[in-house]
């Protein structure tokens, strides 16, 4: 593009056009975000699929049914870690009902390799991704900070700082992309959490380093009570990838099989050297922000009621019967795999967890300083003393 | 634990240098070293510290981030949770304060909070404290953020063999270290000798600077070389001053202290950030609670007032310097009259 004019002498023109270095590189309108959510499930005409994603394969009944199995159980688990809080083995629990759909099919669809950073609502995509279901309650239920080996799993802790985790997950991706790994990392936001500047300085950082990770911001309407239109005024809150010149695509959060697709797509791409990708996917928080918290303050029944219409399970469902496949043993069997699972985690529950106060010393540096080796031997001895059943 | 005496043959190196130093040796010995920050790259750093070394190890490992601290730091440590050992260049002590939450919330909690999983080898170097005639947000000494931060590390250098020794072991850490550097002892010189091969000591290790008898100076950082020229100055008074140089605040070695004021039974703590909720407090606890039968008078403090960082033209009236130092030393109860008032 020439934006100096060479053939006019400078003198003639009074104001010199500035130099070409100054003007926006890059194709703006290649980022933006699709006018409408993508969706598979449901009545046609579906919407154009997202450039990002070509010409994709839709889910096949295997796929379909197996994420139907996965969403009942997310479910199952919601409703029972929610019970749980009153019973007072959980001090508190942030339901994901509603958003089954997003956590789960996006953490299926990573690979062995691959990293999830969760955010402190995330507790399902970190059981899809294979983290043990008690384990990933040792935050909530208070026996430690993170229950579980995120070395192992592969699973950042569940991170209750709004955001924080985001560049993290950039500064990973990164390191992997200097080693050669093939890998990506998925990196869960909230909409609220999109408003702290973490977010925007991870996806810039993102972007500028081309480091292989995906940002998915489950758009569920709140920030505990606070809705969408009062946290931004950006059209979609995908269109914050333009920003940062990464693309944003959008996508229908209570559909897990476009779900499932896009995060396929976008980590596969990401693996590969594409560079960043920016997913909101529009969901809703059928329940309370936690068992703590009274949502009908700040928002009306019936809103409540049109997401129920458009609940992820039903809609995998209606998609089932469709193609003939939700058969009365299929349904035994998912609804079986489920119960399992909540009383697994139940049963497990009940039993105390083990507790160490030396642990509280232990892991704070490498080599515990004098002066913590001092105050672990006075617990140490306060610990004896109460033993023993006297005073000192 | 004393000092070794600089070998006189060796050139004289400024302290930046020695940091340079200790940035590129760890950078050549260890290819999980990686230095980020806002201008490291081809500028080499507004102080030069990090000069050539992306000409020397590329840009993928010294590396010119985006323009913001909290990105920087979170980055890092995503980068320490992949094995990388990232060490983080913040401009000025004020510019590092975006990324506070990233280093209290994550850097400092998570080893601990992912039962040593995740440890965090990251060094987080940031010039601070005045004396240079900095304008606003260019001065600040900001340890005390830190230190009350449990699961950091914060070492501060004073003469240009500990800013290269102390660097070197901070990088070696294996937990995150914030490194200060004393910015108006970058151009302070002293004989030493880059390419001789140099220990790299323990961190948490502080050390007698001047071995004395009459009272101890407890300093850090900018604060050692003004303790060293007041127990210069001293010995015209008849006094003979100890110098300690902490060296660490976290880990702070209490021994090393305590068994100076205890033989001397008089303690000055002195540094630049304010008095009120600074090191100096801490120090002073610990002296009363350790060495109270041994001390013949209250440990006192000479800090920065309890005041915003002054503008340039007016530093000199905040900054502790040889005056105050030697006026607390004459406040020690030397004629014993502490005593002679209780016994009233
Ligand atoms: C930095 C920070 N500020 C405030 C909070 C308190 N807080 C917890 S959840 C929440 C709302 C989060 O909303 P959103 O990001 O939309 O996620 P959602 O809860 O809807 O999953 C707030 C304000 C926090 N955890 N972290």
């Amino acid at each position: 593009m020439t934006v100096l004019d060479r053939s006019g002498a400078q003198q003639s023109s009074p104001h010199p056009a500035p130099p070409p270095a100054w003007r926006p590189a890059g194709d703006a309108a290649s980022l933006l975000p699709q006018d409408t959510p993508y969706r598979v499930l449901g009545s046609e005409p579906l919407p154009v699929p997202p450039a990002l994603l070509g010409d994709g394969p839709r889910p096949d009944d295997a796929e379909l049914l197996a994420l139907h199995g996965h969403l009942a159980k997310g479910r199952r688990y919601n409703e029972q870690a929610t019970a749980l809080t009153k019973q007072g083995s959980l001090a508190v629990y942030p339901s994901s009902t509603g958003q089954e759909a997003c956590q789960i099919a996006a953490a299926l669809a990573l690979a062995e390799d691959d990293w999830l950073f969760p955010s402190y609502r995330d507790s399902l995509a970190a059981v899809a991704r294979g983290v043990d279901p008690v384990e990933v309650l040792s935050l909530l239920r208070g026996d430690w900070h993170s229950g579980y080996d995120s070395r192992a799993t592969r699973v950042a802790p569940l991170s209750t700082p709004l955001a924080t985790q985001l560049p993290h997950a950039v500064g990973l991706a990164h390191a992997a992309r200097l080693a050669g790994d093939e890998l990506a990392v998925l990196a869960l936001v909230g909409d609220g959490g999109t408003s702290e500047g973490d977010f925007h300085e991870a996806l810039n950082f993102a972007a500028v380093w081309q480091a292989p990770v995906v940002f998915l911001v489950q758009n569920n309407g709140f920030a505990i009570s606070v809705p969408l239109a009062k946290q931004t005024a950006a059209p979609s809150l995908a269109h914050k990838g333009v920003g940062y010149g990464l693309p944003g695509v959008l996508v229908d959060g209570n559909d897990a099989a476009a779900v499932r697709q896009v995060l396929s797509t976008a980590l596969g791409r990401a693996r590969s050297g594409g560079g960043p990708v920016l997913v909101e996917a529009l969901t809703y928080r059928l329940e309370a922000h936690t068992n703590a918290d009274d949502a009908t303050r700040y928002r009306a029944d019936d809103e409540v009621a049109a997401w129920r219409a458009h609940d992820p399970i039903a809609l995998v469902e209606r998609e089932l019967t469709a193609r003939g496949l939700l058969t009365e043993a299929h349904a035994a069997q998912v609804g079986a795999a489920a119960e399992e699972l909540a009383s697994d985690l139940r049963g497990r529950m009940r039993t105390e967890p083990s507790l160490d106060p030396a642990d509280l010393f232990a892991h704070v540096y490498a080599r515990p300083t004098q002066q913590l080796r001092q105050q672990q031997a006075q617990l140490q001895e306060e610990l004896a003393a109460a033993a023993e059943g006297g005073p000192r | 634990m004393t000092a070794t005496l600089p070998q006189q043959t060796a050139p004289p190196t400024p302290l930046g240098r020695a940091l340079n130093r200790a940035l590129r040796d760890a950078l050549a010995e260890d290819p999980a070293v990686h230095v980020l920050g806002e201008d490291v790259g081809t500028l080499g750093g507004v102080f030069r510290i990090t000069d050539g070394l992306a000409a020397e190890f590329g840009d993928e490992r010294c590396t010119d981030t985006p323009l913001a601290e909290a990105g920087i730091l979170g980055a890092a440590i995503g980068m320490a949770m992949y094995g990388l050992r990232p060490v983080i260049e913040m401009q000025f002590d004020a510019f590092a304060y975006p990324s506070f939450e990233q280093l209290a919330s994550h850097a400092a909690k998570m080893r601990n909070r992912t039962r040593g999983a995740l440890p965090m080898p990251l060094t987080v170097r940031i010039p601070y404290g005045g004396g240079i005639g900095g304008v606003e947000h260019h001065s600040d000494s900001s340890e005390a953020y830190y230190t009350a931060t449990p699961g950091l590390h914060v070492v501060t250098p004073s003469t240009v063999a500990d800013a290269y020794g102390l660097l070197r072991a901070a990088i070696a850490s294996d937990d995150p270290v914030v490194f200060l550097e004393p910015k108006r002892l970058y151009w302070s010189k002293e004989p030493w000798d880059a390419e001789s091969p140099h220990p790299v000591p323990e961190l948490g290790r502080a050390v007698v600077r001047r071995p004395g008898t009459s009272a101890t100076l407890i300093g850090y950082g900018p604060s050692v070389p003004v303790c060293l020229q007041a127990a210069e100055a001293a010995r015209e008074e008849g006094w003979d001053l100890e110098v300690v140089d902490l060296r660490s605040l976290v880990p702070l070695d209490e021994e090393t202290v305590v068994a100076s004021v205890r033989r001397t039974g008089r303690a000055v703590v002195v540094h630049e950030a304010q008095g009120f909720g600074g090191p100096g407090g801490e120090l002073a606890a610990r002296l009363s609670e350790r060495c109270f039968h041994h001390l013949e008078a209250p440990v006192l403090r000479v800090t920065g007032f309890d005041i915003p960082y002054p503008p340039p033209m007016l530093e000199q009236h905040h900054l502790p310097g040889v005056d105050r130092v030697l006026d607390a030393v004459a406040r020690l109860q030397w004629e014993s009259e502490w005593t002679s008032k209780e016994a009233r």
